[in-house]
């Protein structure tokens, strides 16, 4: 299984975190500090593996955001590599050519289109489709901040 | 109060938002702990309010701050309040910021057990949704305990949504409450078949994680896991299977053949794409592959046989040819087996048959193909032996003797009339038997088989065949007959003519009739004349004599128009198109279709034609066939028939007189093992002479594609022909290296240059004396004062080639003759290196150190030896000045002889052909620089200076438009140099392009000068 995902900018700056087993906030900050140490020392034309621990790395560069996924070792790399762009996909199709900014400004939605992807460091939905249609009725219901602002409170 | 709420929705308006939050930390990056200090402050007011929107805004805006790394252990309550808010929005909130904020050790998650149960009973899928999510990321052994029983129970929901959910969150359920397993473990298989892929596929994770732990408890899925996998089009999930099998695996071994079944069809197609790149690597594999051809599952087999194809070397060939023959023989179904037979026959022809050291094995393979059965491909074995029996000409006399062979047997191919797709063979026999009738050994026997009645049941155009080389090998008999005594042998041959010709005379078949009447008109007079006691065996030899040589397909387009003519004019005038179309083109082996003569009515008014045609191209739009070569609409008819028939499995082994393919391959390994010997023997020799010191590293390991030297060779018409001013074609040698193109420089002996151009074809127009510098000449720099030693004088030609495998090594080939009449030995060859030019000496010796040249030279002796240079930067041409020293043995003196290499830049350009697309999309690319020359009074034809420039610097033209030509080229460090050629009346006119502008500066100024020179 998957145990963590994170995603972060080439100046180390962290844009999503996702753990999925429960983790105290320590082993959290050590585990991120060492990620974007290591993976930001990388050289631009290395391989997208490396051995952390007993978990294998996984990363990939998408423009200036780093996705970061670790998994346990005896889990496919390859496959590892095909679920990271395949939450890129997603978000690709959600923002509609997604950048950085993106997921800065609507962190909560990056993580509601993970939520329906991966689950407990599993993969949940593999048809682009159907995680797409999931978050587009979980929108309907959701009203958005605005509309709430906008609404008198009594 | 009321004051109160208003107050509120007024601040509200006030209240940062998560957007603001972001930006004011982006704008605040100086003081950034400051701000966000601020912020909590403000937020920790908005979670005192009671509304629940300000509270779940609060809680989002935390949850950011969580990520940036600040503490907000804090606020662990106020999120299970934005959790338990009714609405969706909020409850969103809440769980995101639960899973992002909870560990097992917060203490409030106690408090949400109930409002989780509740949610996961919500009507609402997506409130049930983002619970079973949050839960996933918290979940205790206390919660695993509580809900194990909803979320099992969720495991049957009727949305698949929730289900797929359920299932995955079941595994951390069993993690933290293993007693939960075992009640829930049939609902979990039980979703294996789930109709939702996406449940099925949530399943199988959950399961695979499960039995890395345990796998012995789950072998008894192995089954339902074969059928997913067998059935599954699901990448993810198949990669999920295997990866399962690999755990199961070491307890039950019997599995490995199942998964291995979909593991090798990726692995061949991950292969075939590997073996473009990367042939090397997959050739070491080629057992493995071989063994894929036993697989039961077609299509691994043919993918199998794919790869095959692009793994062929010399040295394999008749190995991997081998085990397709046993397959061939093992194969069932037809299909399978002619597609066998092509493979085969593709790997044998490729590239100009490259691959094939031995000709007569070659044939014997084609002639054992002969006895497949049913196949449809006797046309496609039939051109092979043409072709091999006109262009390799060693091989001539043997293939003769096995076209006799079975031409002699031709009544087993024919038995069953049904069966004839083999029978076209017998027109590639009977052809070859005919035309080099020479190499008979028994001629007569031959043309008695060619005229049995039997003869007359095979299909039309291959009986004209017969008629037309019988006569061929009568001209034979006859010339052999003559020679003799007794005439009457002669006389009775052409009794037997005279006898069985009236039966193809008879022939439904246009062609054979003619051919047969004609020629028995021919042999009746003949006849005549013998009974008279005339010679007359000379007079009809002459009417079949003359060779047929092979013609590049290009070669017509070489031809210069004569002045005068114009191709395009009409001869006649053209017909009308209704006839015009009338006319299909007819392939060779065509098969003969019953021409129905449409009665012409004359007298059709311009309407009625049009309607006509209108119809008739209607007819043909709808008729699949049109277009094809060969009209095949009634072999279309046949194979339907003749797949109805059950054939017994091939017969085998009934031509006694033909040798079996295999025993090539056991002679072609002792040729083989010979020459390594002789090699070998030869190296020694060398290293003996060789002062000691001086090992040489030789590696006597394997034997590289380049050590193996064909035993035959085939002719080979290259397109790119320099300078033929006629029909004269001519023929390089293709030799096991790379193409080499020999030039020399005279400055001596005009006769004995004469001998040489029988063995280097020499494409300069040398008169005067007049040399030219394309890829690299010798300048001796003091011709040997004719005084001293004339007879030593010497004579060298040399050839600079570039070493594809490594972009640093350039290979100079150089031929050393001895044209004096003393005995020259102890040749050493040596070069002043430059900075950027190396010669490559032996370990051990120093930089000036010279080669010794590995052999001795007789008089009129000459011999090639090959020196390596390693060369940093290929932009510029160079020259290097170097000394010969060798002894002359009769008079025991040292000489001297200095010299020049010019390393042009065109000799470190490879002849690479590009297609035009490549080429395109090269010049799109936008990294090369461009270029470009004019010549001036350039004085021949446009196609002679396109050969030239292909000739002398390498290049390959990817396309001719009337006056203009793209070509290119590649240096052997990669560089693409791309040539754009204009020529209008005396003026050419060059642009080029390269990503290495001093390279092709270089290489223009060198084609510049070798069209001064010309």
């Amino acid at each position: 299984m998957m145990r963590f995902l994170l995603l972060f900018s080439r100046q180390g700056k962290l844009r999503l975190q996702k753990w999925f087993t429960p983790m105290s906030e320590r082993e959290k900050k050590k585990i991120i500090r060492d990620m974007t140490t290591m993976v930001l020392s990388r050289q631009p034309r290395s391989c997208n593996f490396l051995h952390w621990k007993d978990l294998k790395i996984i990363y990939k560069r998408y423009a200036s955001l780093y996705f970061c996924l670790a998994i346990e070792n005896q889990e496919n790399e390859l496959l590892a590599l095909e679920v990271i762009h395949r939450y890129v996909e997603l978000l690709d199709k959600y923002f509609g050519n997604v950048c950085e900014l993106d997921i800065i400004f609507n962190f909560e939605k990056a993580y509601f289109i993970l939520d329906e992807f991966l689950m407990g460091g599993e993969i949940q939905e593999t048809s682009k489709q159907i995680v797409n249609r999931c978050i587009e009725s979980s929108d309907m219901l959701q009203e958005t901040m605005e509309e709430y602002m906008s609404k008198p409170a009594f | 109060m009321a004051l109160k709420i208003v107050k509120g929705s007024i601040d509200r308006m006030f209240d940062k938002n998560l957007q603001d939050l972001v930006r004011g930390i982006r704008n605040h990056k100086e003081d950034e702990a400051k701000y966000i200090s601020t912020c909590i402050d403000e937020i920790k007011q908005e979670l005192k309010q009671d509304n629940i929107a300000v509270k779940a805004n609060a809680v989002c805006k935390l949850t950011y701050l969580q990520m940036l790394g600040y503490d907000v252990s804090w606020a662990a309550f106020n999120i299970v309040e934005v959790m338990s808010s009714s609405k969706f929005t909020y409850k969103r909130i809440g769980y995101l910021a639960a899973s992002q904020c909870f560990h097992e050790s917060t203490d409030v998650i106690m408090l949400t057990t109930n409002q989780i149960r509740k949610d996961l009973s919500s009507p609402n899928q997506y409130d049930t949704g983002v619970a079973l999510t949050g839960l996933s990321c918290f979940v205790t052994p206390d919660l695993a305990r509580d809900l194990a029983n909803d979320i099992m129970t969720l495991m049957s929901h009727t949305k698949p949504y929730i289900r797929k959910k359920a299932v995955l969150i079941m595994y951390k359920v069993f993690l933290k409450y293993p007693e939960s397993l075992r009640p829930a473990f049939p609902r979990l298989k039980e979703k294996l078949e789930d109709p939702d892929p996406g449940v099925q596929s949530a399943a199988v994770n959950v399961i695979c994680e499960l039995a890395r732990r345990n796998p012995k408890n789950y072998l008894s899925l192995a089954p339902l896991f074969f059928k997913l996998m067998t059935s599954s089009t699901n990448n993810w999930v198949l990669i999920k299977i295997i990866k399962l099998f690999g755990a199961l695996t070491p307890l039950e071994p019997r599995l490995v053949y199942s998964c291995v079944h979909v593991v090798k069809y990726l692995g061949l197609l991950a292969m075939s794409k590997i073996l473009k790149t990367h042939p090397k690597s997959v050739q070491s594999h080629k057992d493995l592959i071989l063994q894929c051809l036993d697989d039961k599952d077609e299509s691994i087999r043919l993918r199998a046989l794919d790869l095959l194809y692009g793994m062929v070397s010399k040295k394999n060939l008749m190995e991997i040819v081998k085990k397709l023959m046993l397959h061939v023989d093992k194969a069932e179904g037809t299909t399978y087996r002619d597609e066998l037979l092509t493979k085969i026959i593709d790997i044998c022809s490729q590239s100009n048959y490259q691959y094939i050291t031995n000709f007569e094995w070659y044939i014997s393979i084609l002639v054992e193909l002969t006895r497949l059965e049913g196949t449809r491909h006797g046309h496609l074995i039939a051109s092979q032996m043409l072709d091999v029996a006109i262009r390799v000409k060693a091989i001539r006399a043997f293939a003769v003797a096995q076209m006799a062979t079975l031409l002699d047997n031709a009544h087993l191919l024919t038995g069953n009339m049904q069966r004839n797709g083999i029978c076209e063979v017998l027109y590639a026999a009977a052809w070859i038997c005919g035309e080099f009738s020479e190499h008979l050994e028994n001629p007569m026997q031959t043309l008695e088989a060619m005229l049995r009645p039997k003869v007359a049941t095979l299909p039309g155009h291959i009986q004209a065949v017969y008629v037309q080389n019988a006569a061929k090998l009568f001209a034979t008999v006859l010339k052999s007959q003559e020679g003799n005594t007794d005439s009457t042998a002669a006389q009775e041959t052409s009794q037997l003519m005279i006898d069985r010709l009236p039966l193809f005379v008879q022939s439904a078949n246009l062609e054979v009739q003619e051919r047969a009447s004609c020629i028995l008109q021919l042999v009746k007079y003949i006849q005549k004349l013998q009974q008279k006691d005339v010679e007359i065996a000379e007079e009809v030899n002459a009417l079949f004599a003359g060779e047929l040589n092979p013609v590049a397909p290009k070669a017509q387009k070489k031809v210069p128009v004569p002045e005068g003519l114009d191709l395009d004019a009409w001869i006649n005038e053209p017909p009308s198109e209704s006839e015009s179309e009338d006319e299909q083109p007819k392939a060779i082996f065509a098969k003969e279709e019953p021409k129905h003569s449409r009665p012409r009515h004359t007298e059709v008014d311009e309407k009625e034609l049009a309607r006509r045609r209108e119809a008739r191209k209607q007819e043909q739009a709808n008729n699949p066939f049109y277009i094809k070569a060969s009209p095949s609409s009634q072999k279309a008819v046949y194979y339907k028939s003749h797949k109805h028939k059950i054939f017994p499995p091939c017969v085998l082994s009934f031509f006694t007189g033909l040798p079996m393919s295999d025993q090539y391959v056991k002679l072609e390994e002792e040729r083989r093992q010979k020459e390594r010997a002789e090699k070998k023997k030869k190296e020694k020799k060398k290293r003996k002479e060789k002062r000691s010191g001086r090992g040489k590293k030789h590696d006597s390991g394997p034997e590289s594609e380049e050590d193996i030297t064909p035993a035959h060779q085939v002719d080979i018409v290259t397109e790119e022909m320099p300078e033929v001013n006629s029909l004269d074609i001519l023929y390089f040698k293709k030799s096991s290296k790379h193409k080499k193109k020999k030039q020399k420089k005279e400055k001596e002996e005009k006769e004995k240059k004469k001998k040489k151009k029988h063995h280097h074809h020499h494409h300069h127009s040398d008169g005067g004396g007049e040399e030219s510098v394309q890829n690299g000449t010798v300048e001796e720099e003091e011709p040997l004062p004719v005084s001293v030693y004339q007879s030593s004088a010497r004579h060298s030609v040399y050839d600079i080639q570039g070493n594809l495998q490594d972009g640093s090594q350039v290979v100079v080939s150089v031929i050393f003759e001895n044209k004096g009449d003393s005995f020259l030995k102890s040749m050493e060859f040596n070069v002043l290196d430059s900075l950027n030019s190396k010669l490559q000496r032996p370990d051990g010796s120093g930089p000036h150190d010279g080669l010794t040249v590995p052999f001795q030279l007789p008089p009129g002796v000459s011999n090639e030896a090959r020196f390596v240079f390693t060369v940093q930067s290929i932009i510029m041409p160079q020259k290097l000045k170097g000394t010969l020293t060798f002894i002359v043995k009769d008079s025991s003196t040292h000489e001297k002889l200095d010299f020049k290499l010019h390393f042009t830049c065109t000799s470190y350009l490879i002849t690479t052909p590009c297609y035009s697309d490549a080429f395109a999309k090269l010049l799109e690319s936008g990294d090369l620089k461009g270029s470009s020359v004019r010549l001036e009074g350039v004085n021949m034809p446009f196609h002679h200076l396109l050969a030239r420039i292909c000739f002398h610097h390498h290049f390959s033209v990817v396309e001719r438009i009337d006056s203009c030509a793209s070509m290119y080229s590649r240096s052997i460090q990669g560089h693409h140099v791309c040539l754009l050629v204009k020529t209008s009346g005396q003026t050419v006119s060059i642009d080029a392009k390269c990503d290495e502008p001093t390279l092709l500066g270089n290489v223009l100024d060198e084609i510049k000068q070798t069209f001064s020179q010309c």
